[in-house]
């Protein structure tokens, strides 16, 4: 299923000087053509190597203006049907389509803190440098487990 | 920007270089801190610590689009030992029980953070209801019970897991200490000690620069292999490759290049998983209890459960080795009785039967998010082919050939391990060549047989199954002893072993033959100066999948076909010296492809050197047909000589840590 972008809605993410789909692809497939002169839609993005899209949605789910679907594998899957999600801060929601017309839709949470608010060390120890060669964390959170010395059988 | 083929070239210099932002990484770079703000004392200046990844970290490595389970979380009801049995049995034997260990007793602390910092963790209440992980139950520290879809899985609302635990990792290090977008490429030995990393060399897909890092150490994780063998799919679909098409087998072909030994790289995985889309099955499996069958309804397990009798003991645990299930069903699909059939009519209508309309709800709901969270490609087949899982039954099919580490699969570096739970100190068998350690630690937990090179994740050989959770714990772990490594090493100062403008003419190779031959012929892809990394790719994929084991042989080679593929893959290493680039993005794709030829090509030589088919299922040499356990229970190693192109393997002695009867009482 790699992914399209649609002329409608791209807009080149109005000129900023790297558009949110090519930030974020894990395989630097997406593209903005600057002047047309590869898609012949100057100021819109476009997938460059359709063929080794993972369907991995990131760019869908982070496109300012939805402009970006996806179409199934044509030499695998028969057309018609699409999956397109919207990505809240706390919530997705996936609008699912048959190729038959049956409809779905999903909502699932997808964090429990507001995006942004981690403070990795706020509330925690400093490290121990006494402890810098011993096994464990600069921190424990109740999920180290020590083991049965026993179960060591050449100790 | 600078003009095509004339770069700007960047040299910076730091304490630590983390390469790969992955899960691995990401822990790393959380757990350096506070051990760096301590040394900075010692030190005498603060700690200089870097990271680039060749993409963006929320949405990077083989997390990026999410997952619907933790599959290590060990719990407080199981104990270490066990965790490292199971990764044993399912690897037919033959893994390090001191790392996979160390690794059972670090992993919930990292479950525990993640959840701490947003991640939703399904819980169960006291009458065993399940509840996604935004409904505020007692969080998994304060003893909140986790849904277990399997004996160590746990489930979560994935979606985000990678983008929450990015969040941590760039805070933590902060976002001038992380840059994106940037492929490395070498590593970089040390002009006075060939046996020590000093750097490391790559360049940006963004901006046409060369960086050039001088490090003490060096946290190389930078994912698994994938796309060396023929995809099953070649033309669109291409890309829905189960394990994530961007990891090109950096961590192993850079670790060997600078001369780290390697392990078990005969070992691959092969997933079985829902045809085409490669979605999950563990959940179907496991939470919600379909069976597969042949086309005629047979559950193979049951029909072929007898097979399972010629490879002892490790067919007869309770649940035996992954590979041995793919061998039962390849026996079914090879007699044409396919296809394989994940019943999940049936299994659905079994659950409605004990469960109210409510839970029923959530259980669609549920099947569906399995694959939303992590596969989203797999319901683009369910909604082309209009498969409703209570109505229409899929299909499966093993997957072309991976390699990776931490998933169900333990090919990588041979890494320095705990030295506390009776780990052996001598290597008993004869033939490892003399300047590599004897015993299973050498002091820096997670370093590898390179003197400041680190790894983790699908970077550490040996010890599979530790998934994204035990990932990031390692990462953790080696981020600690990293710091010690660089406290023990403060008046010590890294030198290149190759001139900057060299390393810098090599990596722009690419490029300049592309500048100097593009107007010889008028098709920019057809001519006979240069190959395009694509079918460079392409005609590795041929060799690999035709001699070396692939899905065009059901997984079959010997010892004759892995001849001819290595007199191939050693034309195809000459012709990588002609690869184009023709702009950022094919120079990206051209050393890619140059890292899978050298992690094809240890795959290659390790099966080759392994006198027996240790894998069945995963693969089979049909010259040795067995599985060996007088002669061939013991790790395959290998180096490999830049200079010559050459590769050395060699055996190293098997030891439990752990008393492995226990899986068959
Ligand atoms: C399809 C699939 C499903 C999985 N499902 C689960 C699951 O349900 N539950 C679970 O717990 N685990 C699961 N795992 C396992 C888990 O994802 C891995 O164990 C974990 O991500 C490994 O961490 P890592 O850091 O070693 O590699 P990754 O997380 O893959 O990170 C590798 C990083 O290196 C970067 N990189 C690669 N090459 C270079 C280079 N040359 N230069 C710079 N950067 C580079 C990549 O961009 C990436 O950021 C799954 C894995 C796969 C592939
Ligand atoms: S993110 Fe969306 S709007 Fe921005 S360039 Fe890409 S497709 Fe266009
Ligand atoms: S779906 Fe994933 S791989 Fe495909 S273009 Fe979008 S971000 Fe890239």
């Amino acid at each position: 299923m790699p992914t399209f972008v649609r002329t409608d809605k791209c807009d080149g993410c109005k000129g900023a000087d790297k558009t949110a789909c090519m930030y974020i692809c894990p395989h630097d497939l997406m593209k903005l053509d600057m002047d047309g002169s590869e898609t012949g839609h100057p100021m819109k993005s476009f997938n460059q190597e359709p063929e080794q899209c993972w369907e991995c949605y990131s760019c869908v789910k982070i496109c300012p203006q939805q402009a970006i679907e996806a179409r199934h594998y044509a030499d695998v899957v028969p057309l018609g049907g699409s999956v397109q999600p919207i990505r809240g801060t706390d919530s997705i929601i996936w609008s699912i389509k048959f190729r038959n017309g049956t409809q779905k839709r999903f909502k699932f949470p997808i964090r429990t803190t507001p995006e942004g608010s981690i403070d990795p060390y706020g509330g925690k120890p400093e490290a121990d440098m006494a402890k810098i060669k011993d096994v464990g964390f600069f921190v424990q959170h109740n999920g180290y487990r020590a083991g049965d010395p026993s179960e060591l059988i050449r100790k | 920007m600078a003009e095509f083929g004339n770069p700007d070239v960047v040299q910076e210099e730091c304490d630590v270089l983390m390469i790969g932002g992955g899960m691995a990484n990401c822990g790393a770079a959380y757990e350096i801190g506070p051990w760096a703000a301590k040394a900075e004392a010692e030190l005498g200046r603060p700690m200089n610590i870097k990271l680039v990844d060749k993409a963006a970290l929320p949405r990077s490595g083989a997390v990026a689009q999410g997952l619907s389970a933790i599959n290590t979380y060990i719990g407080s009801e199981q104990d270490p030992a066990d965790y490292a049995r199971m990764v044993s049995n399912d690897l037919m034997g033959i893994t390090r029980d001191d790392l996979a260990y160390d690794l059972g007793r670090h992993v919930d602390e990292s479950v525990h953070m993640f959840e701490e910092w947003g991640l939703p963790i399904w819980k169960m209440d006291e009458n065993g209801e399940r509840f996604d992980g935004a409904q505020g139950m007692t969080p998994l520290a304060d003893g909140g019970k986790p849904v277990r879809s399997g004996k160590w899985q746990i489930m979560i609302n994935g979606e985000s897991y990678k983008w929450i635990v990015a969040e941590a990792a760039q805070k933590a290090l902060g976002a001038e200490n992380i840059r994106e977008r940037v492929f490395m490429v070498k590593l970089i030995n040390d002009k006075n000690d060939k046996g020590r990393v000093a750097g490391a060399i790559g360049f940006s897909v963004r901006e046409h620069t060369i960086y050039v890092y001088k490090a003490k150490a060096i946290l190389l994780a930078a994912g698994g292999c994938v796309n060396i063998f023929r995809p099953r799919s070649v033309g669109e679909g291409t890309g829905r490759a189960w394990y994530p098409v961007w990891n090109a087998g950096s961590t192993y072909s850079m670790a060997a290049e600078a001369g780290a030994e390697l392990t078990l790289m005969e070992n691959r995985f092969v997933p079985t998983r829902f045809k085409d889309g490669y979605g999950p099955v563990g959940a179907w499996f496991l939470l919600f209890k379909a069976k597969a069958t042949n086309a005629f309804g047979e559950g193979y397990m049951v029909k072929n459960k007898h097979m399972l009798d010629d490879y002892p003991p490790y067919g007869q645990a309770a649940v035996p080795a992954s590979c041995l299930r793919n061998h039962l069903m390849l026996k079914e699909m090879k007699d044409g009785l396919g296809p394989i059939w994940m019943d999940t009519v049936t299994a659905l209508a079994d659950l409605r039967e004990v469960l109210t309309p409510r839970e029923v709800k959530h259980l669609e709901a549920e099947a569906w998010e399995d694959f939303l969270d992590m596969c989203v490609g797999q319901c683009g087949i369910w909604v082309g082919e209009n498969i409703e899982p209570e109505k229409k039954n899929s299909e499966l099919m093993p997957t072309e050939p991976y390699l990776l580490g931490s998933h169900s699969g333990c090919c990588g570096i041979w890494c320095s391990g705990p030295d506390d739970i009776g780990a052996p100190t001598e290597e008993t068998e004869a033939g490892v060549p003399d300047h590599l350690p004897s015993g299973w630690n050498w002091g820096y937990r997670g370093m590898t047989t390179v003197n400041g090179l680190f790894t983790a994740g699908d970077g550490v050989g040996a010890a599979g199954h530790k998934f994204s959770s035990g990932s990031h714990a390692e990462g953790r772990m080696a981020a600690k002893s990293m710091v010690q490594y660089v406290l023990d090493n403060k008046d010590w100062t890294p030198e290149l072993d190759t001139d900057v403008d060299d390393l810098v003419m090599e990596i722009l190779k690419p490029v300049m033959t592309y500048m100097e031959h593009k107007d010889y012929s008028t098709a920019i892809d057809v001519n006979p100066n240069y190959i395009t990394p694509k079918m460079l790719q392409f005609r590795l994929q041929k060799i690999m999948d035709e001699y070396v084991a692939g899905v065009a042989t059901y997984y079959t080679t010997n010892a004759e076909m892995m001849r001819v593929a290595g007199e191939k893959i050693d034309m195809l290493k000459e012709d990588a010296e002609k690869m184009r680039a023709k702009d950022l993005h094919e120079w990206l794709r051209a050393w890619e492809n140059y890292h899978r030829i050298l992690t094809a090509e240890a795959h290659l030589k390790h099966i080759e050197f392994r006198q027996e088919s240790r894998y069945p299922g995963f693969y089979y040499r049909a010259d040795k047909n067995f599985v060996d356990e007088e002669n061939w229970h013991c790790f395959v190693n290998s180096i490999y000589d830049k200079e010559s192109g050459k590769w050395t393997c060699f055996k190293r002695a098997h030891v439990d840590l752990v008393d492995k009867s226990k899986l068959f009482k």
